[in-house]
């Protein structure tokens, strides 16, 4: 069997040096050299869905959007900056309140995704007139080029390259998390505040992408090893590598950007409809909307699907889904769900043949393995409503 | 009884012309936990360095290679139910095929176990 080295120049976080001491086995990802596992990708998953995981997610690319003109303050200002980035998503920034986040896509004129995100209306008074902005850290040079070139010259992004992003995922994460942020408890799922952890000022978000109640921590870079150090002494805490995050994901029935989602794909056709709100259907104005309402109405020709290999084998991103002898999709992600102890496969599907319960074949390695469509999520979520 | 060991990280313990493969300790811990092993079966030629059998890992899939040339004469029909033995006894219990070897003198450019120790501290 082959095992790969990769020497290129990489990008480090400011947890680098804690996961190299941590016992981590490090790899390359988004040009940044990350932790892919500690203990054991397994033995990670399913301590995050028992425990709590701390994730390092400083390759993401956490920013900010602001408005120049520091006169507006309110809705006004948040209106003025929302309506700006309303060019480029179909969900309902304007209407966020202070404190809230939310999961949208940016899209190309053919309605074309080409990136998922998070963007929260911070709940402070001096900052509305900017919205936080986290894009995923293969796509983030692409999507800031985007902003520049689409945006108007009253926006000013500015990348939260000073800081560190860490995840602490799983159903304890809120008993740990309350000793270092009292208050944050009283958070429901998609919310965020300002908090400060020894005078160090900190954006604390109840949300993530593991499926598990949890928390996304902005903090600045000089205190981010002290602080996830910290983190790590509680023994409900332990240190979680990209492997587990993956599996945690697909479980969880989230897409990854550049296998699930891409610019080919619209958010109908990946079943994330949910994400362009009411009066943004209704004013039609996002990149797209004549394409992405047709499908609305008139239905996707494919779909995005669970499927449920039906024998041990994994099947994995590339495996194409027939019936009989006609191809009707292919798997986009796939691998061992530890949690639910079997393969787990997310992918496309014709519409016709996309309802839950369809037997279908997956073409593994010259052998045809029986598979059914399934619902998404693999496991329930467990947020903070 | 003699092991040999390939540089893609595969045993080939010999006995007589019957070869039984597997991957290395090393191997096993590289993959982390095995879930799934796609093995050939019984009657199956292979040449050596050919794609012989595909190890399921949490996070990846990965090709196993024929040591030697040979023809498939058992598969470890345990590892489909219990493929976690790949990690726990990978130079043991671990095994993936028995080949009938029908080119001994292959063997020859595998490395023993002294050798194949200096190549992974190599790595």
């Amino acid at each position: 069997m082959t095992i790969s080295a990769d020497t290129e120049k990489l990008l480090t976080t400011p947890l680098h040096a804690l996961h190299l001491k941590s016992g981590a086995r490090m790899v390359p990802f988004a040009g940044y050299d990350m932790p892919v596992q500690f203990e054991g990708v397994k033995a990670e998953h399913l301590w995050t869905r028992q425990h709590a995981g701390l994730f390092d997610v400083s390759h993401m690319g956490p920013c900010f959007l602001t408005l120049r003109d520091t006169t507006l303050t309110g809705d006004a200002a948040h209106h003025a900056i929302a309506s700006e980035i309303e060019k480029l998503v179909p969900s309902n920034i304007a209407g966020l309140k202070p404190g809230q986040a939310r999961l949208t896509v940016l899209l190309n004129s053919a309605g074309g995704i080409l990136d998922d995100l998070i963007i929260t209306r911070p709940e402070v008074e001096e900052l509305q007139g900017t919205l936080y902005i986290v894009v995923n850290g293969a796509m983030k040079h692409d999507d800031w080029r985007l902003f520049k070139d689409v945006l108007s010259e009253t926006t000013h992004l500015t990348r939260a390259d000073d800081r560190a992003l860490i995840a602490l995922q799983g159903p304890q994460a809120v008993d740990v998390l309350k000793d270092f942020f009292p208050g944050c408890e009283d958070l429901t799922f998609m919310q965020s505040r300002r908090m400060y952890w020894n005078e160090v000022r900190c954006g604390v978000s109840r949300l993530g992408y593991t499926g598990e109640d949890g928390f996304e921590i902005l903090i600045f870079a000089d205190a981010a090893a002290q602080f996830a150090q910290s983190l790590l002494e509680d023994e409900r805490v332990k240190p979680i590598g990209l492997g587990a995050r993956d599996s945690l994901r697909l479980e969880a029935g989230l897409c990854l950007y550049g296998h699930d989602l891409n610019p080919d794909i619209d958010p109908v056709t990946a079943d994330l409809a949910w994400v362009i709100q009411k009066n943004r259907r209704e004013k039609a104005d996002f990149p797209g909307a004549s394409i992405i309402l047709k499908k609305l109405s008139s239905g996707p020709e494919r779909k995005r699907v669970g499927i449920q290999p039906l024998e041990r084998a994994p099947a994995r991103e590339g495996t194409i889904i027939t019936l009989g002898d006609t191809a009707i999709g292919e798997i986009t992600s796939g691998g061992f769900g530890p949690s639910v102890e079997r393969p787990v496969a997310m992918g496309y599907v014709d519409l016709d043949h996309a309802e839950p319960g369809t037997q279908v074949e997956l073409l593994q390695r010259g052998k045809t393995r029986a598979a059914e469509i399934t619902k998404l999520p693999f496991v329930p979520p467990n947020y903070k409503r | 009884m003699t092991i040999y060991y390939t540089k893609e990280h595969e045993w080939v313990s010999v006995d007589g012309k019957t070869a039984t493969i597997g991957i290395t300790a090393y191997a096993a811990e590289q993959l982390g936990d095995v879930v799934f092993v796609d093995l050939p079966e019984q009657g199956t030629d292979f040449d050596q360095d050919s794609d012989m059998a595909v190890v399921e890992s949490v996070k990846a899939a990965s090709d196993v290679y024929a040591p030697v040339t040979g023809t498939v004469v058992e598969s470890n029909a345990g590892l489909e139910e219990a493929p976690e033995r790949v990690n726990e006894d990978p130079e043991g219990d671990g095994w993936f095929v028995r080949l009938t070897v029908t080119e001994p003198g292959q063997l020859d450019g595998l490395m023993d176990a002294d050798a194949y120790k200096a190549f992974l501290d190599s790595l």
